[in-house]
């Protein structure tokens, strides 16, 4: 009895402890990271409503919208379009980039190179161009007129496509991330493969396995975790494209203010001035960013697991 | 135990730190409007350049006087900052004074944002064309901007190719369609101009010119005619240019727009009196080679043109000095000395009549310094502009011309069509915010 006392508050001290250390970030995640997204979905659900012409005093009042602006979005058929349209960069963008960068990767990783540190660096560099940047820079390259290929293409005699405009247009865009996103998912895997031991390398090569063999049996397999982490990455950065059409925009009559499903939630908000209709849509396109990306990653875990019980 | 006492105690007082921190990161910027007595200090956001040399005058003269500051806050032109003072102004921030675009005064009133300021500056009014005042009242008693500047359309050419090619400036919009194609007999890789989707201000321009009224009132409705019949002319009008091909269908302020002015390849542009800034950095090399006449005109004998751009001084409901900052923008807009200013530091091109034909304006452009009555014909040019009729929403129009021309201009597709997508669009807009509209 007497002992009991004593303990009690200690164990009462620690287990506050914990709390005073989580407070702060619960603080900030409360404050920058809760606090909006309630906000945005207390947006979502209410619209402003405007009284006859709309000009002079309380002509506009803010009224419960329920699901109204959910249903607006998922029946646009221009978000639908926008989501359309980059599923299908998506689908140029991803495997290119992620495939180029493992092979970067393994070539870098390769005895008897040289020149290791040179490339390497240059294959990062693009990644440190600002997005915006890297778009005005590819779309001075892109227009005919100013474009030192098309000069060279001309002087060849060889045809000049439009690459701003319907099929071309997607690999252009598909370019700028790829250029841009290569290095940095080089990286990645680059250094995953330097972390495979050497013995391993060793004992491959003295069983006789070439280096090509070595790099499909052996280190592809061994680098999968972050290969699937840049995969994760790679979808959601799709997803959230922005920038690269935004900035081609003015360049060509092809890409419309709404063509990416982000560029209508900005198009919503700040050019119609719609912020409610722009939440809806921002919540819509978080759902399916998260679905998509943990459903991914649900996979591949799974299968790495069962993988691993074989 | 005393230890751990002390480090609880470090964390406790972190975590307040922080979190005073962010609470003092969102809560500042609230001391602006204190001054409820004595003198008043303004903010002002305003785009035009050297604006604040201009407000300096006032500073230093007019406003030493009666005691009234005024502090002014560069901001992003156009839209932008529409949507910025509409943000400012739901926390009811808003700065005393906004620099407005005519088109989007309609949306600003609709928000409440700004203030009816008729009994100060009322009696400015004959200092402007009535096109460009109505504006500012939106057909009603109150007056909710004293215009700053104003963009009367103009038409502008290369007078050595034209010459070259043995063109004359069109008088009509229907030998501008014959020089086009005269052009293109003479010299296929040439193009007169472009018909541009990337800029609905031209656009709406040409269909003022027509007679077009995309916005009116009746009653408590809003009617919605920018499907009417004068706006099709002009829709139809271009939409068969591009589609023979007599004109070229790429977007203007791109690189390569600024290529084929300054090479030649394009030698004439429908602009509006702010042309020689944009030629002056668009096309540099061919200075001087340059002409300007009135717009083509739908009929001959007409003479008519449409406004391309220009804004206005508004006073915000936000205000809590409205008197004063409506005292600063009637001084801003009407006095010589202030006009004069903002033509040399600004290089805008007045609303206000008589400064028009000033001091300022005595000699013509250094672009196109060939022209000695560049401004007097100017001048005479911004009397004929045809009113500008705003409504709520012209952003929603605005940005479905974008879309719609641009592809139909891509596909030299029917601009007919993309004029049905316009108006559907902006009717159905009005709808969605419950706008009275009328069929």
């Amino acid at each position: 009895m007497t002992s009991a006392r004593p303990r009690r508050r200690t164990s009462h001290g620690t287990r506050s402890a914990p709390y005073a250390f989580l407070f702060p970030a619960a603080l900030l995640f409360a404050l920058f990271f809760a606090l909006p997204i309630g906000y945005a979905l207390w947006l979502s659900l209410h619209k402003v409503e405007v009284d006859g012409l709309g000009l002079g005093k309380n002509a506009r009042h803010e009224v419960w919208a329920g699901i109204g602006n959910y249903t607006d979005a998922l029946t646009d058929s221009e978000l639908l379009h926008g989501a359309l349209r980059v599923l299908g960069y998506g689908a140029i963008v991803i495997p290119v980039m992620l495939g180029l960068a493992l092979l970067f990767a393994l070539l870098l990783d390769t005895e008897r190179v040289r020149l290791t540190p040179f490339t390497r660096l240059a294959i990062f560099l693009p990644y440190a161009v600002p997005g915006v940047i890297a778009a005005l820079l590819w779309g001075f390259l892109y227009l005919q007129d100013v474009s030192p290929f098309f000069y060279v293409l001309d002087k060849l005699g060889l045809p000049q496509p439009d690459l701003l405009d319907g099929g071309p247009l997607y690999l252009a865009l598909s370019n700028i991330a790829v250029w841009g996103g290569t290095g940095f998912n080089m990286i990645v895997i680059y250094t995953s493969l330097r972390s495979i031991p050497a013995e391993v390398h060793e004992a491959a090569k003295l069983d006789g396995c070439s280096q090509l063999q070595i790099a499909l049996r052996i280190k592809i397999p061994m680098v999968a975790p972050s290969l699937v982490l840049t995969f994760f990455f790679s979808i959601i950065a799709t997803l959230q494209v922005f920038s690269e059409p935004t900035t081609l925009k003015p360049l060509t009559n092809s890409v419309s203010t709404t063509w990416s499903p982000l560029m209508k939630v900005y198009q919503d908000a700040f050019g119609k001035g719609d912020i409610n209709s722009a939440a809806a849509t921002a919540v819509i396109i978080a759902v399916v960013t998260l679905l998509l990306s943990f459903g991914f990653l649900r996979a591949a875990n799974s299968r790495t697991k069962k993988e691993a019980t074989r | 135990m005393p230890f751990t006492k002390h480090r609880r105690f470090h964390a406790t007082s972190l975590a307040l730190a922080l979190g005073a921190a962010t609470l003092t990161a969102c809560g500042s910027s609230d001391d602006e409007s204190q001054a409820e007595s004595g003198p008043a200090a303004l903010t002002y956001w305003a785009w035009t350049p050297g604006m604040d040399k201009v407000v300096d005058l006032w500073n230093k003269g007019p406003g030493k006087k009666e005691q009234i500051k005024v502090t002014v806050k560069k901001q992003a032109s156009g839209d932008t900052l529409v949507t910025k003072i509409l943000t400012a102004h739901k926390a009811k921030k808003a700065p005393d004074l906004v620099q407005a675009e005519y088109q989007a005064l309609p949306t600003l009133v609709s928000n409440d944002a700004l203030a009816d300021i008729s009994g100060e500056v009322g009696k400015a009014e004959s200092e402007f064309p009535a096109g460009v005042w109505q504006q500012t009242t939106l057909g009603s008693d109150a007056v909710y901007a004293v215009p700053q500047d104003s963009g009367p359309m103009m038409f502008y050419y290369r007078a050595d190719l034209f010459e070259k090619y043995g063109l004359k400036a069109p008088a009509t919009w229907d030998e501008f369609a014959k020089t086009a194609r005269a052009l293109k007999k003479k010299a296929p890789d040439k193009d007169l101009t472009t018909f541009s989707a990337n800029d609905s201000g031209l656009f709406a321009g040409l269909a003022q010119q027509a007679g077009a009224k995309w916005w009116t009132t009746e009653g408590e409705k809003w009617k919605v005619g920018i499907d009417d019949a004068a706006t099709r002319k002009v829709a139809d009008f271009w939409g068969g240019l591009v589609e023979e091909g007599a004109i070229d269908n790429q977007p203007m302020y791109t690189p390569a727009w600024n290529k084929a002015l300054n090479t030649g390849k394009q030698i004439a542009w429908v602009s509006a009196v702010w042309a020689p800034g944009t030629l002056t950095t668009a096309a540099p090399d061919t200075k001087g080679k340059w002409a300007m006449a009135p717009l083509p005109q739908w009929s001959k004998g007409e003479n008519t043109t449409g406004s391309w751009g220009g804004s206005s001084t508004a006073v915000t409901t936000d205000s809590d000095h409205k008197g004063a900052a409506a005292k600063f923008a009637a001084w801003l807009n009407t006095d010589p000395k202030a006009l004069g200013a903002l033509a040399k530091e600004g290089g805008i091109y007045p609303a206000a009549t008589a400064a028009q034909t000033s001091g300022a304006f005595a000699e013509p452009p250094a672009f196109f310094a060939g022209q000695k009555d560049f401004y007097p014909r100017a001048a005479e040019i911004a009397k004929t502009a045809a009113p500008g009729a705003w409504g709520p929403n012209v952003n929603v129009a605005y940005t479905s011309f974008k879309d719609a021309f641009g592809s139909a201009a891509k596909n030299k597709s029917d601009f007919g069509d993309a004029l049905t997508t316009m108006q559907d669009a902006t009717v159905a807009d009005l709808k969605k915010q419950g706008f009275g509209v009328a069929p």
